[in-house]
């Protein structure tokens, strides 16, 4: 019975062990997010949204220049990323399928996510920001819609897979052209999971800062000119973070819980999306 | 009738220029960095600048030793408290927790893994660093600093800030990332394998021992390697910790740099054409290592699993 009473105990021990990892680690995410909704609530009000960027020293002015920003470098990533990424993704489903070009384009794509985000920044930085001489907000744009890509490849080739042959064939045999096939069939069914996707991947690229150091840099006026450097929330925040005044300090939290609004929101509207496209 | 035709070829065409279009983006990726390092390349060659310990803009002197250091050092220490952590949390997410804490504490967990990488930076700065600086480091100090011949790594006195510190927040930072995949690695185990080893008579500890783990271990290994891959590259969450002192530290406490800290910190300020050249060349070196381990990762270990 010894052996038996030892697998009994050494049982006990790693249950309470692993119980003690769950608590550890969520510990330490708890107090991070709790630091956060702390600080930031404290600090948010009308002011912060509406206000202009404050000047040194200054206990007053905004964040609207890095919202503003924020939302048009992302919208415009978006915009280049996302019919990119759809179209690549259609590509390998509907036309690549298994062939060796596929696989290998899938395989690189897979690879293509985990590149370094900085190390996309340092790109982009050499192909358009050094021969045009300048930062601009579009260069922060086109590197973050260079991330996106291959996450919103990936997804629309998983969902456009998951649409049965069936339905393309019904449709086939009633004439119609692959084209109107792929626009009318398979884009119709899949067309949750796509936004699914999409909204995932904004969210995974909303909240980078990386990439758009040496992009779209900063800017501490309100800009609406994508040709100059812009501001946005996250190298705002990394600015204000660093910088000696507490008024600043005060605007990088504000700035971090906007953001982490932000991305959070548009990842649970995405897993929202994704239970209710498996309930119906 | 023609104009349909040619809509279909337009659109294959179209959708295979798209998917074209990433390979010559990886491709670019290479060959740019290459190029824009290649005066650093020739100046300093490959392993003169991987071992050279001077990092010194205003005399042109650049040696990678010191980030190259930071970068691998960190990752390797974050690595050791995130994986213990992670299986602990995927082990308590897969057999202990009971059903009405598996979703709440899954989901918590994949949330936390979408909040930006700075948050985790300011975090570390503002709050962590205080705490390292107060109440980590005597205690450090008392245990880990005692024992032969490592305790000069855990030596000296600072303000909190240092290669240590950068570390556990990367952990912090990477650990849902971990978490996450290790447990979908135990989910894929069928329930029959474990089933009919508790219907032997097995304990929690002895399926998860003699059956998941043995099953999940190429998912899990697998799992490892990626957020090795995250850790490596990771910027934000280390650059405000790190302390951006071009050395190699005698101690862990102390300020070091590391590969994206220095790109974060000195880009937009090189001002001579060997200088960013140079800092081209740490981001080509930071690629390629990536690029080793994500391939790895991907190729060795998750191929198998997916099979």
């Amino acid at each position: 019975m010894d052996a038996f009473k030892r697998r009994k105990l050494a049982n006990a021990v790693v249950l309470l062990l692993s119980t003690a990892a769950a608590l550890f680690g969520i510990m330490w995410l708890f107090w991070i997010l709790g630091v956060l909704l702390y600080k930031g609530f404290s600090t948010l009000s009308l002011e912060v949204f509406l206000g202009n960027p404050p000047s040194p020293g200054d206990n007053t002015g905004g964040l609207k220049h890095a919202i503003v920003g924020q939302t048009l470098i992302v919208l415009t990533a978006t915009i280049i990323g996302v019919p990119l990424g759809i179209l690549a993704g259609t590509y390998l489903s509907e036309y690549g399928k298994n062939s060796k070009l596929a696989n290998f384009i899938r395989d690189m794509s897979d690879v293509m996510m985990s590149v370094p985000s900085i190390v996309v920044g340092t790109f982009i930085y050499a192909i358009l920001v050094k021969p045009v001489g300048h930062f601009m907000g579009f260069a922060g744009a086109l590197s973050l819609a260079v991330m996106m890509i291959p996450i919103i490849l990936r997804t629309t080739d998983d969902m456009l897979r998951m649409v049965p042959p069936e339905l393309r064939e019904a449709a086939y045999a009633l004439g119609a052209t692959k084209f109107k096939v792929i626009k009318d069939v398979v884009y119709r069914s899949a067309i949750t999971g796509i936004l699914t996707g999409v909204i995932l991947a904004v969210a995974r690229i909303g909240g980078e800062t990386a990439p758009l150091l040496f992009t779209s840099f900063n800017n501490n006026f309100f800009t609406l000119d994508m040709t100059q450097p812009m501001a946005s929330l996250t190298v705002t925040m990394y600015d204000y973070a660093m910088s000696p005044y507490e008024y600043w300090q005060k605007l990088a939290w504000a700035a971090a819980i906007i953001l982490t609004f932000g991305v959070l929101g548009a990842n649970i509207l995405g897993r929202i999306m994704t239970q209710w496209k498996f309930k119906k | 009738m023609k104009n349909s035709k040619l809509l279909d070829w337009t659109f294959e065409k179209v959708s295979f220029a798209s998917a074209l279009l990433l390979l010559i983006v990886l491709f670019a990726l290479f060959v740019v960095l290459y190029k824009e390092s290649s005066l650093s390349i020739h100046t300093f060659g490959i392993w003169k600048f991987i071992t050279s310990k001077v990092w010194n803009p205003p005399l042109e002197k650049f040696g990678g030793a010191p980030a190259i250091f930071g970068t691998i050092v960190s990752t390797i220490i974050s690595i050791f408290i995130a994986v213990p952590v992670a299986i602990g949390i995927a082990i308590f997410l897969t057999e202990v927790a009971p059903p009405f804490l598996k979703t709440p504490v899954g989901v918590a967990i994949e949330l936390l893994a979408a909040i930006p990488s700075i948050i985790y930076g300011m975090w570390g700065l503002f709050y962590f660093a205080p705490f390292m600086r107060d109440k980590l480091q005597p205690v450090i100090h008392a245990t880990l600093g005692k024992l032969p011949v490592i305790g000069e790594w855990f030596s000296g006195y600072t303000p909190g800030i240092g290669l240590l510190t950068a570390s556990i927040v990367l952990s912090i930072m990477i650990l849902p990332f971990t978490a996450a995949i290790s447990r979908d690695s135990f989910n894929m185990v069928p329930d029959i394998l474990k089933e009919s080893a508790y219907a032997l008579g097995a304990t929690k500890w002895d399926v998860m021992k003699d059956v998941v783990i043995p099953y999940a271990k190429m998912g899990v290994i697998g799992g490892i390697i990626l957020s090795l891959g995250r850790a490596l590259g990771e910027t934000m969450a280390v650059t405000f910790v790190m302390g951006n002192q071009p050395v190699i530290p005698q101690s862990l406490l102390e300020p070091a740099t590391s590969i994206t800290v220095t790109l974060a910190n000195e880009f937009t300020e090189a001002d001579t054409d060997l200088y960013l050249s140079s800092l081209f060349y740490l981001a080509l070196i930071l690629f390629a290592l990536s690029f080793v381990v994500i391939v790895i990762g991907k190729f060795l270990f998750l191929k198998k699993v997916e099979r």
